[in-house]
């Protein structure tokens, strides 16, 4: 089984968020970028079948070279080969464009990609992916299992989960539960000298254009203080919930 | 060249978020002079949603739509909007709309925006304003495609009353094979859903483990709510997954959001800032939370959840 991992390169969760350009863009400076979680579960659940069932894993990104250290870290994990589409990411669209040329030129029977990224938040990518390769799709994904061409899987619906079969070639969207957090692995000195004489393959973007485009970024408006209640007075709380806030 | 929406129904009844979304296109079908047509699924009651503005109804009824199938069910969206030369599709943030939404969006060639929270600033180029960064902030986007589709959040826009009257059409399009099948579903029937929740009552590590959920769900039975909890309550196994929310849990927007025992990291605020009202207890008057929050009690929770619980009986019994 030949297993693709699609992998976001993504400011770390405690990053501070700040634009330049007049808001036109990301500020990265003093930002540290991470694997994006969802893409981290879904990496590690890929680490497993190739171990325990002996699939070749390989990672994507789609971005420029400045995403290259967060590719050596999925190597670092585990991962056979990394593959970097050479263009920047636009929008969701594009960037699903490039990885379905990636798809199909390496023939993958299994590709796993995140819930959503948490920079952008689309949730469109590994779907639209799907649509474009033609495989089955299934998002939200906390579990998986592969046996042959039969795939179950389980997604997490709102007040539940529900379990579906499928085959390959199969996109999955994963987060936290395909593997659990006690699971995911922090890179050892030898992963990552091993990681270092792994390839690394940049390859040349097809054409894609834009479906979207973001005009400026903005910055929610600044909180009000809080309004503290006595712990002795609950009967305020509820009061100001009911007159003042007006949720209850 | 109408605006089409799709809206979801349960057990044949409208959820509020398919008022929501009639509500939102309505809007959007007002600034773009046009009217709003619906989708809608073995739901029953087609002719309510005149009441938030739509004009017609496309009605679907098929057995084999029962169970939500995100290939099937984009198949039926995109037939309608063909059908009706719709320029905009509008769906919900459901986990459902937003399966089904980016295989749509490729099978319309249609460019989809999802999280957006308010009506279009502009319809020429179609602007839209949508969270980014995981609620740390703002995009305002473009989509330059012919047809495009936003996905509005959850509880971002509010449900609207307009004046007038639905027709119904029977809508029979073909339903695609598709290699998913569900097998089961597990849901429980008996508790609100994250998602739909107007109220959530959240526990933390403060609340020490796992047998100390009782008041939470207590005070969550109180106000109808739904209950959640931060990661690490998840991770320690006291809480199921489900219910972890923050930036890589699930999302909450509720209207009223209760924090209990939970310090407030980035993390957890990033996915639960999109709530209008927030209300934290406890006892270290320097956690995070507090410069977050609407409402805060310092005070601890073993003491301060069970008068809450108190009170607000009082209360229901009073207002009832
Ligand atoms: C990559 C990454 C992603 C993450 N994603 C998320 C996420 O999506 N969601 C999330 O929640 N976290 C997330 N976290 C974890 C986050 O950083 C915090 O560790 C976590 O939110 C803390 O949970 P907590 O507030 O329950 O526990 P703690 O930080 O331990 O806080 C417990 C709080 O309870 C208070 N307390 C103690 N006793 C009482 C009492 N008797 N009554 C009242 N209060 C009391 C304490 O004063 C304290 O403030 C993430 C972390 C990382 C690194
Ligand atoms: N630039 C990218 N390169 C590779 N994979 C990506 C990229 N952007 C998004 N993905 C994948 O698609 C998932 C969902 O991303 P998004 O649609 O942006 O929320 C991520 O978790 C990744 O697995």
């Amino acid at each position: 089984m030949k297993i693709l991992v699609c992998i976001s390169h993504v400011p770390d969760t405690t990053s501070k968020i700040n634009f330049t350009d007049g808001d036109t863009k990301f500020d990265t400076n003093g930002v540290q970028f991470v694997i994006n979680p969802n893409d981290e579960f879904g990496l590690t659940r890929a680490m497993w079948f190739k171990e325990k069932q002996g699939a070749s894993v390989d990672v994507v990104n789609v971005g420029g070279a400045e995403t290259e250290p967060t590719l050596r870290k999925a190597l670092a994990i585990g991962a056979d080969t990394a593959i970097r589409v050479n263009t920047e990411a636009t929008d969701g669209f594009a960037v699903a464009k490039q990885l379905a040329k990636v798809v199909k030129d390496g023939g993958y029977d299994l590709v796993i990609a995140g819930r959503e990224s948490i920079d952008y938040n689309g949730g469109m990518v590994p779907g639209m992916l799907a649509a474009m390769t033609d495989a089955n799709f299934v998002t939200n994904c906390i579990g998986l299992e592969i046996d042959g061409t039969n795939a179950k899987a389980v997604r997490e619906i709102d007040g539940g989960k529900e379990t579906v079969n499928t085959s390959l070639p199969l996109v999955v969207a994963g987060q936290k539960g395909i593997v659990e957090e006690s699971d995911l692995r922090i890179p050892n000195m030898r992963g990552i000298m091993m990681a270092r004489k792994k390839p690394l393959n940049v390859v040349e973007p097809v054409d894609a254009t834009s479906e979207t485009s973001t005009a400026n970024f903005e910055k929610p408006a600044p909180k009000g203080a809080v309004k503290l209640v006595d712990a002795d007075n609950i009967d305020e709380l509820v009061n100001l919930l009911h007159n003042e806030a007006k949720v209850i | 060249m109408s605006v089409l929406v799709y809206t979801e129904s349960e057990n044949g009844k409208f959820k509020k978020a398919a008022l929501e979304v009639v509500s939102y296109a309505k809007a959007v079908a007002d600034q773009m002079g046009t009217t709003v047509t619906a989708v809608a699924i073995n739901a029953d009651d087609n002719e309510s949603l005149g009441a938030y503005g739509a004009s017609k109804v496309l009605s679907v009824k098929d057995d084999s739509l029962n169970n939500f199938n995100a290939k099937k069910h984009a198949a039926v969206i995109e037939q309608a909007a063909k059908n009706e030369s719709a320029k905009v599709v509008v769906l919900s943030s459901s986990a459902d709309s937003k399966y089904l939404a980016p295989l749509l969006a490729v099978g319309l060639d249609a460019g989809y925006v999802s999280n957006v929270v308010e009506a279009p600033s502009s319809t020429s180029p179609f602007t839209v304003k949508r969270t980014a960064f995981t609620n740390k902030a703002f995009a305002n986007t473009e989509i330059n495609t012919d047809v495009k589709i936003v996905g509005l959040s959850n509880n971002s826009f509010g449900v609207v009353e307009a004046s007038g009257s639905a027709s119904v059409e029977d809508f029979s399009p073909s339903i695609p094979d598709s290699g998913v099948n569900v097998e089961s579903v597990d849901k429980a029937t008996d508790k609100v859903s994250i998602a739909d929740a107007e109220v959530v009552v959240s526990g933390g590590r403060g609340l020490k483990g796992p047998e100390n959920w009782g008041m939470i769900e207590e005070l969550a039975d109180v106000l109808g709510a739904a209950t959640a909890c931060s990661k690490p309550v998840s991770d320690l196994g006291w809480r199921p997954h489900g219910e972890h929310v923050g930036q890589t849990g699930k999302p909450v927007a509720s209207n009223l959001y209760i924090a209990i025992g939970i310090s407030g990291a980035i993390q957890h605020l990033a996915g639960i800032n999109a709530s209008k009202v927030k209300v934290v207890v406890n006892t270290d008057p320097e956690a995070p939370f507090f410069k977050a929050a609407d409402y805060g009690v310092v005070g601890d929770a073993f003491e301060v959840v069970p008068a809450l619980i108190e009170k607000l009986k009082a209360f229901k019994a009073q207002n009832a």
